[in-house]
């Protein structure tokens, strides 16, 4: 057990070391893991699919390749036998496929996604698939159907959305690695109130063949982890062109990992962004953004301030552009080819009347919400008025973010205005619950680069506080080049990984020991 | 630009295709009012003389080789269809028959 729980805290890439050594098997990493979900997701509740068999067949198989030894054991992948978690709005064969929907209940994907073919042609197992928001449509993962994540500093907390299901697994040690999908900040946004690590790549970088498209010109997957190298290892494994998406980008892969490997910020400019900071954040949020600030100063990076005058109606706009597309590709889900059919309860039985009470049925309250806004600004007469004025917005967020890279190598903000708030608190709420991605959405409307990583704790609540990174198009090296170095200089300053501090989910199933394991994580879950 | 009212919202669910009841109705047209007027700064923000972008990084011509790639099986894509007839999707009524 104790060995165990060694095997779940190690990141990614000491994994993929001891695997290599063969000091562990890729089954007992494998089955570290499931053992930990079957401990602790009954809390968490980040996944809504474990994968058992397949993934230890996985496992026993690259086990089995590395006992034989030769070639076959030499080129598997440096990944292999490292385990990863799937945010359910990614398809995947022999795994149900729900998008955190009643609409999908069920629903097997005939295909795998580009990211499933690449994690399966790396051969590293699959554990299983994570809660999200519906669609992906929200900032607290509270608005999947099949129930509420939580957040693993304080599970009467959210996790963030939509892929709190992914940042959670994370944070809770129930996987070392995870995809996501970030359309305002779905990936990066959970990371900041988890104290986690997220990066949602240049859009076009990672293909989207087999993600369920909620904005068409927004979303993009991206990696999930614990620490900067360990996205940068997984973002390399994704990312990179595939004919199947035709946004995607045909240019090379950089060498990530080495950005992340070597870290280096002396010389470097580093803007911070007028605009994202100061009113309306949290002063935990605040002390600990300066914090980095400071200690990237003192790393020999030279802090600018620049403004982004339009970012002001980046979310107005992004409220306009991603419901009219999500209207449009939530379209398809019509009763006939695949999911729900529900028939009206009297009255003819038309195919418009099917349709209606099957979306009437399995759509969640937040998803009709987005479509009806949607159709509505693509509506003759306000088009012009609403989607045509948001397009142009987009324009002037893309020339802010231009002048803003003349003057610096990379910009910085916190990832989230706040800290994680309570389950239920923003629900009925939704303006209040969109404000949670006015510091993220910039990127999605740009398509720019982000990575969010702990920036440390809250003082007024203790929760995990983001910091957000933000880089040319097509220059993602950056990222990770920075955010390794504010990362190491962080830890260095608390003494180790910042998820030590959270507390033991085990202590409460435990009864005799609770107490004791409790007084020694120093938490009060 | 109007406000959004429940006759708009009744109008809009129908072109979405989303049935919705009386409750629905109101509690939706309460809170869309108050979104889309928190959007509505947008329509300000830039001239005539801004382009509009629909896609953050745009690419031209993204063609493939006219050959056959991979097809699903009609057993593959009826997998999870709710109905079914002799390898086909079977559609409700397209008319009335009234």
């Amino acid at each position: 057990m104790t060995e165990n729980n060694e095997l779940i805290r190690l990141s990614a890439a000491a994994l993929a070391e001891k695997l290599a050594a063969r000091e562990v098997t890729a089954v007992e990493v494998t089955q570290a893991h499931l053992d930990r979900i079957a401990a602790v997701d009954g809390k968490v509740h980040a996944f809504l699919h474990v994968n058992t068999d397949e993934a230890l067949a996985v496992a026993a198989e690259v086990d089995a390749i590395r006992a034989a030894g030769g070639a076959a054991a030499e080129e598997l992948h440096a990944l292999a036998g490292v385990p990863i978690a799937v945010k359910d709005l990614i398809v995947t064969i022999g795994q149900p496929t729900t998008a955190g929907s009643k609409i999908l209940e069920g629903w097997h994907s005939p295909y795998d996604a580009t990211v499933v073919e690449r994690l399966r042609a790396a051969k590293m197992p699959i554990l299983g698939k994570t809660n999200l928001d519906e669609f992906a449509m929200g900032s607290s993962t509270e608005h999947s159907a099949y129930g509420p994540t939580r957040n693993p500093w304080d599970l009467d907390r959210i996790p963030g959305g939509s892929g709190g299901g992914s940042a959670a697994a994370v944070a809770a040690f129930e996987a070392p690695l995870a995809l996501g999908t970030d359309t305002g900040g779905s990936i990066r946004q959970p990371g900041a109130v988890t104290g986690t690590v997220g990066v949602k790549p240049t859009y076009g970088g990672v293909s989207r063949y087999g993600a369920i498209a909620m904005a068409s010109s927004l979303d993009q997957i991206g990696p999930v982890s614990r620490t900067v190298l360990d996205s940068a290892l997984l973002h390399q494994v994704i990312g990179g062109h595939d004919p199947r998406d035709s946004t995607s980008l045909p240019d090379p892969l950089e060498d990530l990992v080495a950005a992340a490997r070597t870290g280096h910020v002396e010389g470097m400019k580093i803007g911070i962004i007028k605009e994202l900071h100061g009113e309306g954040y949290q002063a935990g949020v605040e002390n600990r953004f300066n914090e980095s600030l400071e200690l990237l100063k003192a790393a020999g990076a030279e802090i600018v301030e620049v403004s982004c005058p339009n970012f002001k109606y980046a979310l107005g706009a992004y409220y306009l552009i991603m419901p009219s597309e999500a209207s449009s590709n939530l379209a398809k889900f019509d009763g006939v080819r695949y999911g729900l059919r529900v028939l009206p309860e009297q009255g003819p039985m038309t195919i418009e009347r099917v349709m209606g009470a099957t979306r009437a049925a399995g759509f969640g309250d937040e998803v009709k919400r987005r479509i009806i806004l949607g159709t509505y600004a693509l509506s003759a007469g306000y088009y012009d008025a609403y989607y045509g004025s948001a397009q142009k917005v987009r324009t002037l967020i893309q020339r802010d973010f231009d002048a803003a890279f003349a003057q610096a190598d990379v910009l910085i903000s916190p990832t989230a205005p706040t800290t994680a708030f309570k389950l239920g608190e923003k629900l009925n709420d939704p303006l209040a619950m969109y404000l949670n991605d006015v510091a993220t959405i910039p990127a999605n409307m740009a398509g720019v680069p982000g990575l969010s990583l702990p920036g440390g704790l809250a003082d007024e609540d203790g929760l995990p506080v983001g910091i957000q990174l933000l880089a040319p198009a097509r220059q993602d090296a950056r990222l990770y080049r920075v955010g390794a170095v504010l990362e190491s200089l962080l830890e260095a300053q608390w003494g180790g990984p910042l998820l030590e501090k959270a507390p033991s989910l085990t202590a409460a199933t435990a009864d005799s020991s609770a107490a004791a394991t409790a007084l020694s994580h120093g938490g009060s879950h | 630009m109007a406000a959004i009212n429940r006759d708009d919202v009744a109008h809009l669910a129908q072109l979405a295709h989303i049935e919705m009841s009386a409750e629905e109705l109101d509690r939706m047209a309460g809170e869309l009012a108050v979104i889309v007027d928190s959007v509505k700064s947008v329509s300000e923000a830039a001239g005539d003389d801004v382009p509009a972008t629909s896609h953050p990084i745009p690419l031209t011509n993204v063609f493939r080789e006219d050959v056959v790639g991979h097809t699903f099986t009609a057993e593959q894509s009826l997998n999870g269809a709710p109905d079914a007839y002799e390898g086909r999707f079977k559609v409700p009524a397209i008319l009335d028959e009234d």
